[in-house]
Protein backbone atom coordinates (compact mmCIF):
# COMPACT_ATOMS: atom_id res chain seq x y z
CA UNK A 1 0.00 0.00 0.00
CA UNK A 2 1.43 3.29 -1.05
CA UNK A 3 0.67 6.51 0.76
CA UNK A 4 1.85 8.57 -2.17
CA UNK A 5 -0.40 9.74 -4.96
CA UNK A 6 0.67 11.69 -7.97
CA UNK A 7 -1.52 12.85 -10.79
CA UNK A 8 -1.63 15.39 -13.52
CA UNK A 9 -4.40 17.95 -13.50
CA UNK A 10 -5.41 19.97 -16.53
CA UNK A 11 -2.57 20.76 -18.89
CA UNK A 12 -0.15 22.42 -16.52
CA UNK A 13 -0.59 21.02 -13.01
CA UNK A 14 0.89 18.11 -11.13
CA UNK A 15 -0.58 17.20 -7.76
CA UNK A 16 1.18 15.03 -5.19
CA UNK A 17 -0.38 13.93 -1.92
CA UNK A 18 1.18 12.05 0.97
CA UNK A 19 -0.05 11.28 4.50
CA UNK A 20 2.19 11.49 7.55
CA UNK A 21 1.66 10.21 11.08
CA UNK A 22 3.08 13.44 12.53
CA UNK A 23 1.04 16.65 13.00
CA UNK A 24 1.21 19.54 10.48
CA UNK A 25 3.61 21.56 12.63
CA UNK A 26 6.22 18.79 12.37
CA UNK A 27 5.81 18.31 8.65
CA UNK A 28 5.98 22.06 8.06
CA UNK A 29 9.18 22.32 10.10
CA UNK A 30 10.71 19.43 8.19
CA UNK A 31 10.10 21.41 4.99
CA UNK A 32 11.58 24.69 6.20
CA UNK A 33 14.48 23.74 8.49
CA UNK A 34 17.68 23.18 6.44
CA UNK A 35 19.10 20.71 8.97
CA UNK A 36 15.99 18.59 8.71
CA UNK A 37 15.72 18.93 4.92
CA UNK A 38 19.26 17.64 4.51
CA UNK A 39 18.18 14.43 6.22
CA UNK A 40 15.41 13.50 3.86
CA UNK A 41 15.21 15.54 0.65
CA UNK A 42 17.80 13.40 -1.08
CA UNK A 43 16.24 11.28 -3.79
CA UNK A 44 17.82 7.94 -4.65
CA UNK A 45 20.15 6.22 -2.21
CA UNK A 46 23.68 7.53 -2.40
CA UNK A 47 22.73 11.17 -2.98
CA UNK A 48 23.40 13.91 -0.45
CA UNK A 49 22.57 17.60 -0.20
CA UNK A 50 25.74 19.40 0.88
CA UNK A 51 24.24 22.86 0.32
CA UNK A 52 20.82 23.69 1.72
CA UNK A 53 19.79 27.33 1.88
CA UNK A 54 16.22 27.83 2.97
CA UNK A 55 15.16 31.29 4.10
CA UNK A 56 11.63 30.59 5.26
CA UNK A 57 10.11 34.03 4.88
CA UNK A 58 8.33 35.76 1.99
CA UNK A 59 11.00 36.71 -0.55
CA UNK A 60 13.46 34.35 1.11
CA UNK A 61 15.81 32.32 -1.06
CA UNK A 62 15.95 28.61 -1.64
CA UNK A 63 18.99 26.81 -2.94
CA UNK A 64 19.50 23.08 -2.78
CA UNK A 65 22.57 21.38 -4.22
CA UNK A 66 22.76 17.64 -4.59
CA UNK A 67 25.61 15.33 -5.39
CA UNK A 68 25.93 11.59 -5.86
CA UNK A 69 29.54 11.67 -4.69
CA UNK A 70 30.73 10.42 -8.09
CA UNK A 71 30.89 13.72 -9.88
CA UNK A 72 27.17 13.85 -10.60
CA UNK A 73 25.06 16.66 -9.26
CA UNK A 74 22.64 19.47 -9.90
CA UNK A 75 20.91 22.23 -8.03
CA UNK A 76 17.68 24.11 -7.80
CA UNK A 77 17.05 27.69 -6.82
CA UNK A 78 13.83 29.34 -5.79
CA UNK A 79 12.09 32.01 -3.78
CA UNK A 80 9.40 31.90 -1.16
CA UNK A 81 6.21 33.81 -1.94
CA UNK A 82 3.95 33.03 1.02
CA UNK A 83 4.29 31.13 4.26
CA UNK A 84 1.49 30.37 6.68
CA UNK A 85 2.95 28.41 9.58
CA UNK A 86 2.15 25.49 9.81
CA UNK A 87 -0.36 25.06 7.07
CA UNK A 88 0.78 26.42 3.74
CA UNK A 89 3.88 27.29 1.72
CA UNK A 90 3.97 28.90 -1.72
CA UNK A 91 7.24 29.12 -3.59
CA UNK A 92 8.71 29.05 -7.07
CA UNK A 93 11.63 26.89 -8.05
CA UNK A 94 13.65 25.96 -11.09
CA UNK A 95 16.22 23.28 -11.83
CA UNK A 96 19.62 24.12 -13.26
CA UNK A 97 20.65 21.43 -15.69
CA UNK A 98 22.73 23.62 -16.00
CA UNK A 99 20.39 25.97 -17.89
CA UNK A 100 17.47 26.97 -15.70
CA UNK A 101 14.15 25.29 -16.42
CA UNK A 102 11.00 27.45 -16.53
CA UNK A 103 9.67 28.31 -13.07
CA UNK A 104 7.63 25.72 -11.27
CA UNK A 105 5.07 27.43 -9.01
CA UNK A 106 4.49 25.19 -6.00
CA UNK A 107 1.81 25.40 -3.34
CA UNK A 108 2.26 22.98 -0.45
CA UNK A 109 -0.55 22.52 2.05
CA UNK A 110 -0.33 20.72 5.39
CA UNK A 111 -3.81 19.80 6.59
CA UNK A 112 -4.54 18.06 9.89
CA UNK A 113 -5.75 14.54 9.20
CA UNK A 114 -6.71 12.83 12.45
CA UNK A 115 -3.55 12.96 14.54
CA UNK A 116 -1.46 13.20 11.38
CA UNK A 117 -1.09 15.32 8.29
CA UNK A 118 -2.30 15.24 4.74
CA UNK A 119 0.23 17.05 2.60
CA UNK A 120 -0.86 18.28 -0.83
CA UNK A 121 1.69 19.67 -3.26
CA UNK A 122 0.21 21.43 -6.24
CA UNK A 123 2.70 22.35 -8.95
CA UNK A 124 1.88 24.71 -11.77
CA UNK A 125 4.08 24.79 -14.83
CA UNK A 126 3.93 27.54 -17.44
CA UNK A 127 2.53 25.27 -20.14
CA UNK A 128 1.90 21.68 -21.15
CA UNK A 129 5.24 21.37 -22.92
CA UNK A 130 7.16 22.39 -19.82
CA UNK A 131 5.23 19.93 -17.73
CA UNK A 132 5.95 17.18 -20.23
CA UNK A 133 9.63 18.05 -20.17
CA UNK A 134 9.64 17.99 -16.38
CA UNK A 135 8.03 14.56 -16.37
CA UNK A 136 10.54 13.37 -18.94
CA UNK A 137 13.67 14.64 -17.28
CA UNK A 138 12.26 14.08 -13.82
CA UNK A 139 14.41 15.42 -11.13
CA UNK A 140 17.17 13.02 -10.67
CA UNK A 141 17.20 13.62 -6.97
CA UNK A 142 13.49 12.94 -6.92
CA UNK A 143 12.54 16.11 -5.02
CA UNK A 144 9.10 17.43 -5.73
CA UNK A 145 9.65 15.32 -8.77
CA UNK A 146 6.61 14.31 -10.51
CA UNK A 147 5.70 11.30 -12.35
CA UNK A 148 2.56 9.88 -13.68
CA UNK A 149 2.01 6.19 -13.51
CA UNK A 150 1.82 5.34 -17.12
CA UNK A 151 -0.70 2.60 -16.91
CA UNK A 152 -3.07 4.88 -15.00
CA UNK A 153 -2.58 7.60 -17.54
CA UNK A 154 -3.28 5.30 -20.41
CA UNK A 155 -5.81 2.84 -19.12
CA UNK A 156 -7.87 5.17 -16.97
CA UNK A 157 -8.40 7.59 -19.78
CA UNK A 158 -9.83 4.82 -21.90
CA UNK A 159 -13.06 5.63 -23.67
CA UNK A 160 -12.96 9.29 -22.89
CA UNK A 161 -9.42 10.39 -23.29
CA UNK A 162 -10.13 13.94 -22.25
CA UNK A 163 -10.65 12.91 -18.63
CA UNK A 164 -7.41 14.44 -17.47
CA UNK A 165 -7.94 17.56 -19.51
CA UNK A 166 -11.43 18.07 -18.20
CA UNK A 167 -10.33 18.32 -14.61
CA UNK A 168 -8.79 21.64 -15.43
CA UNK A 169 -12.17 23.20 -15.94
CA UNK A 170 -14.09 21.53 -13.14
CA UNK B 1 13.85 -3.99 -33.36
CA UNK B 2 12.56 -0.82 -31.79
CA UNK B 3 14.96 2.02 -31.71
CA UNK B 4 15.35 3.33 -28.20
CA UNK B 5 12.52 5.73 -27.48
CA UNK B 6 12.96 9.43 -26.99
CA UNK B 7 11.60 9.93 -23.48
CA UNK B 8 11.24 13.65 -23.86
CA UNK B 9 9.19 13.25 -27.04
CA UNK B 10 7.24 10.43 -25.44
CA UNK B 11 6.12 12.50 -22.46
CA UNK B 12 5.37 15.46 -24.71
CA UNK B 13 3.22 13.18 -26.83
CA UNK B 14 1.29 12.20 -23.71
CA UNK B 15 0.51 15.82 -22.86
CA UNK B 16 -2.38 15.70 -25.31
CA UNK B 17 -5.69 14.12 -24.24
CA UNK B 18 -6.55 12.85 -27.70
CA UNK B 19 -3.22 11.07 -27.95
CA UNK B 20 -3.75 9.52 -24.53
CA UNK B 21 -7.13 8.27 -25.71
CA UNK B 22 -5.54 6.82 -28.84
CA UNK B 23 -3.03 4.96 -26.69
CA UNK B 24 -5.86 3.75 -24.49
CA UNK B 25 -7.62 2.37 -27.55
CA UNK B 26 -4.43 0.73 -28.83
CA UNK B 27 -3.86 -0.83 -25.43
CA UNK B 28 -6.94 -2.90 -26.24
CA UNK B 29 -5.42 -4.07 -29.52
CA UNK B 30 -4.32 -3.13 -32.99
CA UNK B 31 -6.50 -0.67 -34.90
CA UNK B 32 -6.63 1.11 -38.24
CA UNK B 33 -6.75 4.88 -38.60
CA UNK B 34 -10.42 4.61 -39.51
CA UNK B 35 -11.17 2.61 -36.38
CA UNK B 36 -9.18 5.05 -34.30
CA UNK B 37 -11.03 8.01 -35.78
CA UNK B 38 -14.51 6.64 -35.07
CA UNK B 39 -14.76 7.55 -31.34
CA UNK B 40 -13.58 11.13 -31.90
CA UNK B 41 -15.21 14.17 -33.32
CA UNK B 42 -12.16 14.67 -35.45
CA UNK B 43 -11.19 14.17 -39.04
CA UNK B 44 -9.03 11.27 -40.17
CA UNK B 45 -6.14 13.60 -41.13
CA UNK B 46 -6.24 15.10 -37.63
CA UNK B 47 -6.02 11.63 -36.08
CA UNK B 48 -3.24 10.72 -38.52
CA UNK B 49 -1.32 13.75 -37.36
CA UNK B 50 -1.64 12.61 -33.72
CA UNK B 51 -0.50 9.13 -34.75
CA UNK B 52 2.53 10.63 -36.43
CA UNK B 53 3.51 12.33 -33.16
CA UNK B 54 3.04 9.07 -31.27
CA UNK B 55 5.09 7.17 -33.85
CA UNK B 56 7.91 9.67 -33.75
CA UNK B 57 7.94 9.41 -29.97
CA UNK B 58 8.40 5.66 -30.27
CA UNK B 59 5.07 4.86 -28.63
CA UNK B 60 3.18 3.51 -31.64
CA UNK B 61 4.24 1.39 -34.60
CA UNK B 62 2.48 0.47 -37.82
CA UNK B 63 2.57 -2.56 -40.06
CA UNK B 64 1.47 -3.10 -43.62
CA UNK B 65 -1.55 -5.29 -44.32
CA UNK B 66 -2.65 -4.92 -47.91
CA UNK B 67 -3.81 -1.34 -48.28
CA UNK B 68 -4.20 -0.94 -44.51
CA UNK B 69 -1.63 0.28 -42.02
CA UNK B 70 -2.87 -0.92 -38.66
CA UNK B 71 -1.22 0.69 -35.63
CA UNK B 72 -0.32 -0.89 -32.34
CA UNK B 73 1.48 0.10 -29.16
CA UNK B 74 5.25 -0.03 -29.35
CA UNK B 75 6.09 -2.20 -26.40
CA UNK B 76 9.64 -0.95 -26.06
CA UNK B 77 8.55 2.68 -25.83
CA UNK B 78 5.89 2.08 -23.23
CA UNK B 79 8.18 -0.09 -21.14
CA UNK B 80 11.01 2.42 -21.18
CA UNK B 81 8.67 5.17 -19.97
CA UNK B 82 7.25 2.88 -17.34
CA UNK B 83 10.69 2.05 -16.00
CA UNK B 84 11.60 5.70 -15.94
CA UNK B 85 8.47 6.63 -14.05
CA UNK B 86 8.92 3.79 -11.60
CA UNK B 87 12.40 5.11 -10.88
CA UNK B 88 11.09 8.63 -10.27
CA UNK B 89 8.31 7.35 -8.08
CA UNK B 90 10.78 5.28 -6.17
CA UNK B 91 13.00 8.31 -5.57
CA UNK B 92 10.04 10.33 -4.35
CA UNK B 93 8.93 7.56 -2.02
CA UNK B 94 12.43 7.18 -0.64
CA UNK B 95 12.34 10.87 0.29
CA UNK B 96 9.09 10.58 2.16
CA UNK B 97 10.06 7.34 3.87
CA UNK B 98 13.10 9.19 5.18
CA UNK B 99 10.87 12.10 6.19
CA UNK B 100 8.72 9.66 8.19
CA UNK B 101 11.85 8.75 10.16
CA UNK B 102 12.84 12.40 10.63
CA UNK B 103 9.34 13.23 11.90
CA UNK B 104 9.36 10.31 14.29
CA UNK B 105 12.58 11.56 15.84
CA UNK B 106 11.40 15.18 16.21
CA UNK B 107 10.47 16.56 19.59
CA UNK B 108 6.85 16.99 20.49
CA UNK B 109 5.46 20.52 20.14
CA UNK B 110 6.12 22.75 23.12
CA UNK B 111 2.39 23.19 23.65
CA UNK B 112 2.46 19.60 24.86
CA UNK B 113 -0.30 18.78 22.47
CA UNK B 114 -1.40 15.20 22.95
CA UNK B 115 -1.44 13.21 19.74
Amino acid sequence: MSKLTLKTEGDTHVVVTRRFAAPPEFVYRAHTDPKLLQKWLLGPDGWTMPVCINEARPGGKIRYEWTNGKGGGFHITGEYLELEPHSRIVHVERMHLPDPTPDNHVETRFDADGSGTLMTIRMTLPDAQTRAAMLATGMEGGMEASYVRLEELIYNSSGHGTQLGKQAHS
Amino acid sequence: MDTSPNLDAAFSALADPTRRAILARLAAGEATVMELTAPFEMTQPAISQHLKVLEEAGLVVRRVQGTKRPRRLAKGGIEAMDQWLAMLRNALERNYDRLDEVLASMEKPKKGEKR
